[in-house]
């Protein structure tokens, strides 16, 4: 029961979607891709990133003017998180990293039932409903910034790995752990600044998506998936495979959905998902920063 | 000899207490009496995981009323005696729910009150009938709870099939006294069984009544997105909308609508997730308004339940169906303890088979169980009217006039 004229704005809207699961995933590309750390705890500190930005709001907070506020309070969060914790209780195994963040993940979800409780929350804002008309379709302002947002991030992100010292030394550390510390640089201290960027973008994509979606303590599982998903697509620590890899997921996910009926539209992502695993392991985008 | 001679000087000390306890005890038999052992009774609701927020919202309706209840003197029949919640969680799932049963069992409840969900209600009712404990169902709509011939079933609210003839009852109703404006439906629901369920029974009633139904959209949970199907229902021009789903999807679908300025003659629920909701009418009271649902509802006209309202609001919670129909459980299961005179399940299922509890907060009748099912039951249908949530059929327990078809919404 397909009508030919929405085709175009449900790719359109596809798109959108996709530039917030590539928000999502950017934080993720570096955590996950660069450091190799597989991060059970990313969705859970997006929860925390989306409650911050909620109760900011509350006291008059604009969640876009929140950005301010919650890049450098997650920075924060993630940078002590690693150092303190993550860190520590995995002695160097990276299997044990695993067992950590989804340890961590549990208690953060569990701490926020105990103090938000399950209660779901939502913001309104002057501009959730606000359309912009593009010509082809009405496209809602919240996603088109959204869009815009994460394309930013992806080029600030590109050129913090590429051009900066701390860069070569993110880049360093992934590439050969012992050499990079036989040259001088602080493993730790990039492995927690690693992890805090990672977890600052997690601020900005929960400052980004309030406006549109809602907040409770289970948050993260409706978006970490389609993440992980996102970062093999793309190739692991790559920013720019990120990106397109979420919004080829975002227009996969609405195609599908059209064609194949709404609740069928997640098999598409997972379809490709396989697909990445089976034929090009490395992702689109395949090479690892270097 | 020292150690031995310590030992001795203990057990006096002990003995000394009892018998004094004994002695006490003999002098204040009136205090004694007064201490009646404590009836424990299961409240089981899945409290953590997706259906956390309806089952601590359950929760807290039974604590209510258990505190009420206990605050008052107890079971009166029963020496006065107290209830003890046995707080249990089903985590949102049926195993884990039959799992508590079997734990609620061991630490000796006399009932069980929940579980909220048809699904985990599958599962406690059948796994509470093996121990022949008492099982009143709150809400739980599918049929098959009650339907499997557990005498120890006894569900309070109305069931699915009767909930879905009501609905549509009321919605010829109204569309028949504005004139039948509407003729072309579509359905949006989500994929579990309550919204398959009713879209299913939808699909084969509303023909009947002279409705064509345009199309049937049937969405995962969760869905992230609700942009495509607000395009479909724009491109099809449906006159009634019908939403089933959840309280997350049902806000996303009301604000895809909005930002689409979709705008069809009603849009008419059914245990819709957020139509008879107040947070969703105070935090979207644009996307709400006339938002129309066939739902669990309180008598408005009841004092009780004004005062229960205000009381969980005092509590900054939001007044749900949850609530107040898990509070109207526990005053049917006290009523039955009552008449039972003891804590015995039998006893207390055959004090339930036999009820005529009316001292609810719901627009029911006297309770009337047939084969486990409260034949007093019944849904309402209510609209989001002037920010606020009023029940317009059926006429009897009426607070507010329909607005219908839906006027132009702003914002």
């Amino acid at each position: 029961m397909l009508d030919p004229v929405i085709l175009l704005p449900a790719a359109i809207n596809g798109l959108t979607m996709g530039a917030v699961y590539a928000l999502v995933a950017l934080g993720l590309t570096l955590i996950y891709g660069v450091l190799h750390i597989i991060n059970f705890a990313h969705g859970s500190l997006l929860m925390v990133g989306l409650y911050g930005a909620f109760f900011l709001h509350r006291f008059g907070v604009d969640p876009y003017l929140a950005l301010l506020v919650m890049v450098p309070a997650l920075f924060a969060l993630g940078y002590v998180l690693q150092w303190s914790v993550i860190g520590r209780a995995s002695h160097g195994s990276d299997q044990n990293v695993l067992l950590v963040t989804l340890g961590a993940s549990i208690v953060i979800e569990n701490l926020a039932l105990y103090f938000f409780s399950a209660d779901t929350q939502t913001i309104d804002t002057p501009y959730a409903i606000a359309m912009v008309d593009i010509g082809v379709a009405l496209v809602s302002l919240p996603r088109l910034i959204a869009l815009g947002a994460s394309l930013a991030l992806a080029a600030i992100l590109w050129l913090l790995i590429a051009r900066t010292d701390l860069g070569r030394a993110i880049r360093a550390v992934a590439k050969e752990r012992q050499g990079a510390r036989l040259m001088g640089i602080d493993v730790d201290h990039i492995f927690a600044m690693s992890f805090g960027i990672g977890t600052a973008c997690l601020g900005a994509a929960a400052c980004l998506l309030l406006p549109m979606f809602y907040v409770s303590p289970h948050i993260g599982h409706v978006f970490v998936l389609v993440a992980f998903t996102v970062v093999v697509l793309g190739g692991m620590g790559s920013f720019s495979g990120a990106l397109i890899g979420g919004l080829l997921i975002g227009v996969t996910e609405s195609l599908c959905g059209l064609l194949l009926g709404e609740s069928l539209g997640q098999i598409g992502i997972f379809l490709i998902f396989i697909a990445t695993l089976l034929f090009r392991p490395s992702g689109l985008f395949g090479s690892r920063l270097s | 000899m020292t150690k031995k001679s310590n030992r001795l000087s203990r057990r006096h000390v002990l003995a000394g207490a009892a018998a004094g306890a004994a002695v006490s005890s003999f002098g204040f038999p009136a205090v004694l009496r007064a201490q009646a052992a404590s009836i424990k009774v299961g409240i089981l609701h899945p409290v953590t995981g997706p259906l956390s927020y309806s089952g601590t919202q359950s929760r807290v309706g039974a604590q209510m009323a258990i505190e009420e209840i206990n605050a008052a003197g107890g079971i009166k029949s029963m020496g006065g005696a107290k209830i003890e919640a046995l707080l249990a969680d089903a985590q949102s799932r049926p195993d884990v729910g039959a799992a508590e049963v079997e734990k609620l069992n061991e630490a000796g409840v006399a009932a069980i009150i929940g579980p909220y969900a048809s699904g985990i209600a599958l599962a406690t009712t059948q796994a509470a009938a093996r121990h022949g404990i008492p099982h009143i169902v709150d809400v739980a709509v599918v049929d098959q709870v009650v339907t499997r011939g557990l005498t120890n079933t006894f569900r309070f609210g109305p069931g699915l099939k009767k909930t879905v003839d009501t609905a549509i009852e009321n919605l010829i109703k109204i569309n028949d006294g504005a004139g039948k404006p509407a003729r072309t439906v579509m359905i949006v629901h989500e994929e579990s069984a309550f919204g398959s369920g009713m879209a299913t029974t939808l699909n084969s009633e509303l023909p009947k009544h002279g409705f064509e139904i345009l199309e049937t959209i049937k969405h995962a949970n969760p869905t992230r997105d609700f942009s495509n199907i607000a395009l479909r229902v724009q491109a099809r021009k449906p006159d009634l909308l019908i939403p089933a789903n959840y309280y997350n999807e049902y806000v996303l679908f009301a604000r895809a609508l909005q930002q689409q300025r979709i705008v069809p003659k009603a849009i008419y629920s059914i245990l819709g997730g957020g139509a008879s909701s107040y947070k969703f009418v105070k935090e979207f009271p644009q996307a709400a308004s006339y938002v129309m649902d066939c739902n669990h509802w309180f008598d408005p006209r009841k004092a009780a339940a004004l005062v229960l309202k205000e009381k969980t609001e005092k509590r900054d919670l939001f007044y749900t169906y949850e609530v107040f129909m898990n509070y109207s459980c526990v005053y049917l299961l006290a009523d039955a303890l009552e008449r039972a005179g003891r804590a015995d399940r039998a006893a207390i299922i055959a004090a339930l088979a036999s009820s005529t509890f009316d001292k609810h907060v719901m627009p029911y009748g006297p309770t009337r169980f047939v084969n486990g099912q409260n034949e007093g039951a019944q849904p309402v249908t209510t609209q989001v009217l002037d920010k606020d949530i009023k029940v317009i059929y059926p006429l009897a327990f009426a607070s507010g006039n329909a607005v219908y078809p839906m006027p132009e919404r702003r914002g």
